[in-house]
């Protein structure tokens, strides 16, 4: 035994006698443990029940085919990759034997046109949100303050918005195809015709949300601030840039974030029906293909659109909670 | 007496969808160059319509109301607002919100640097320049009423119009502010009329009280001059005989009004 235990000084510790855990941590510690209860029970809830239902294209997934699946589509997209590296190196080589040969020779690269990985359809499907997503915003936010700036605009634009706001993306696909392929014809195209086709369906769905909070939170500015704004004599744009707009951006953010949800789904739609490049056609493509891993890679897909989902919607919570002067509201 | 501003014959009707509702009918009133005038009375007799004529946010129906011989048709910095709720935008800082107010009305007359120490002289005069960088939901509500005033005072008004300034505050604040007030009413020799539900307050202001009678079509029922000497204190006038007559006439007006409302007093 040391002498420190016997001495009448209680030794020194290096660790803090009462330790405490912060209330915070105890807190998130538990909804996190909570959360994690609740996925398992789920997940084995799933598994007994797939389990148990065969279709005719085999049985039906569970969470460890799910999960194998995963595996799969990652190594997939690490293999594309390589032969992607492989296919330019080659040509490179090629280039060079051919200049080394003849220095005149015309030399070129050629494109690599394998086959869109799971990866690849991710990133095409965020890029069409996203592009459809601004388009529609550049329309209903300017359209929602003029809406909630003057009664008579609105009332002659409320019905046109009411009668279109529950028309389904799959309704407006093939007039868009049409016009898209009519109207945009470029010689060197920046953006294929598919893409848009699918961006401009995103947006024509999502626009609605943000242009109804955008015309409430425009015109419902409280009376006070708007006499205040007449006592000082704002002129017509200062008003709407000082007064309405910061106003009303609690709301026109609420909009946003419920537009980007529907985009979302609404993209998912589209690419499935019109055959353009992104996650829903990766489903498609997998239900008529008819593996025995279809269901499961399907599963895959639709656990990643929650996840982007979620993610997305996450993102405009942030970006809403940033600009929103209301640091008051729950917002949730 | 010379009427600096001046009330004349103003009546007032709203359409609503039960018809037409005059509000108020023939009201008269001169109001002296850095008077303090409270108008009293009970809820809905026309006491906010009054005072959104003054400011020009509602229109009269008949009659006029003329400020240092101009007519008054729309609001205008010259005619202040101090509002019962504050009205302060929730997304400026104390400081910008005063400022707002200050770049727009002093656009052309006075230099970045002037307009700095005019917004910080006016955030001083209310006692609030260390609160000058927090937003308002950030400050209790009699420093939001603060800097309601400040932004008023920082317009350099002819007449300082306030619709129940100190309603929504506690006994203490209130005692407070009303201090700060009368510091500066005297200070500026600015013209006021507010609006009051609090008689101990109307006495302790004013030079006069504008008592009015129950709507619809309401009137100016009496005027009351309050004859106490300035400055005045609270404490000492506590007991003075002067102001607790002067606190039971406003008690027994309203008191009457509210036994047979309708009736205007002789």
């Amino acid at each position: 035994m040391s002498n420190s235990v016997e001495s009448t000084e209680p030794p020194r510790k290096w660790y803090r006698d009462t330790w405490q855990v912060p209330a915070f941590i105890k807190r998130s510690l538990r909804s996190w443990s909570l959360s994690f209860v609740g996925i398992l029970v789920f997940a084995l809830l799933w598994q007994g029940t797939a389990n148990n239902i065969d279709t005719s294209l085999g049985q039906f997934p569970g969470p460890v085919q799910v999960v194998e699946q995963i595996q799969n589509l990652y190594s997939e997209y690490g293999r594309e990759q390589q032969r992607r590296v492989d296919f330019f190196a080659r040509q490179e080589a090629r280039n060079a034997q051919m200049l080394a040969e003849d220095p005149n020779a015309d030399v070129r690269i050629r494109p690599y046109t394998g086959r869109p990985t799971f990866v690849d359809q991710i990133q095409t499907s965020l890029w069409t949100v996203s592009f459809g997503f601004v388009i529609a915003m550049f329309v209903a936010i300017p359209l929602g303050a003029v809406c909630g700036l003057s009664e008579p605009v609105y009332n002659a634009i409320n019905p046109i918005i009411q009668l279109f706001k529950p028309v389904s993306p799959l309704a407006w696909l093939p007039l868009v195809t049409m016009l898209v392929s009519a109207l945009y014809v470029a010689e060197d195209p920046l953006f294929e015709k598919s893409f848009v086709t699918s961006a401009i369906t995103v947006a024509l769905c999502c626009l609605w949300p943000t242009v109804i909070n955008t015309t409430v939170g425009v015109s419902s500015v409280d009376k006070d601030l708007i006499n205040v704004s007449r006592v000082i004599r704002l002129p017509a744009h200062t008003h709407l840039l000082k007064i309405v707009l910061p106003s009303a951006i609690p709301l026109i953010f609420t909009g946003m974030r419920l537009s980007l949800a529907t985009g979302w789904m609404v993209l998912i739609a589209a690419e499935m029906l019109a055959q353009n490049p992104g996650l829903g056609k990766f489903i498609w493509d997998e239900f008529q293909n008819g593996s025995s891993d279809s269901l499961s890679r399907i599963m895959v897909a639709v656990l990643v659109i929650g996840f982007i989902g979620l993610i997305l919607d996450k993102l405009m919570l942030a970006v809403q909670r940033y600009v929103s002067w209301d640091k008051q509201t729950v917002l949730r | 007496m010379q009427a600096y501003l001046e009330i004349s014959n103003v009546g007032i009707e709203f359409n609503t969808e039960s018809g037409t509702f005059r509000a108020l009918q023939s009201v008269n009133l001169k109001i002296a160059k850095g008077e303090f005038v409270t108008l009293i009375g009970h809820s809905g007799c026309g006491k906010s319509t009054v005072l959104n004529i003054l400011a020009g946010l509602h229109q009269a129906t008949e009659g006029g109301v003329i400020l240092d011989g101009k007519e008054v048709n729309s609001p205008s910095p010259d005619r202040a607002v101090v509002f019962q709720n504050h009205a302060l935008l929730p997304w400026l800082s104390v400081y910008d919100n005063v400022e707002l107010a200050v770049k727009q009305i002093f656009r052309g007359q006075k230099s970045k640097a002037e307009m700095h120490d005019w917004i910080q002289h006016n955030l001083e005069l209310v006692h609030i320049e260390h609160a000058s960088s927090k937003r308002p939901h950030e400050i209790s509500g009699g420093m939001k009423q603060r800097v309601g005033i400040a932004r008023c005072l920082a317009m350099q008004p002819k007449v300082l119009l306030m619709d129940e300034p100190f309603g929504a505050l506690d006994a203490l604040t209130k005692a407070h502010l009303q201090d700060s007030l009368m510091e500066i009413h005297s200070n500026l020799g600015t013209t006021v009329v507010m609006i009051t539900h609090d008689v101990d307050e109307a006495v302790l202001l004013s030079d006069r009280i504008v008592m009015m009678s129950n709507g619809p079509a309401a009137s100016i029922g009496e005027i009351l001059e309050v004859p106490l000497a300035r400055p005045r204190s609270r404490l000492e006038l506590a007991d003075s005989a002067q102001f607790l007559q002067a606190r039971q006439r406003v008690l027994q007006f309203l008191y009457d009004k509210h036994k047979y409302p309708g009736t205007v007093a002789a």
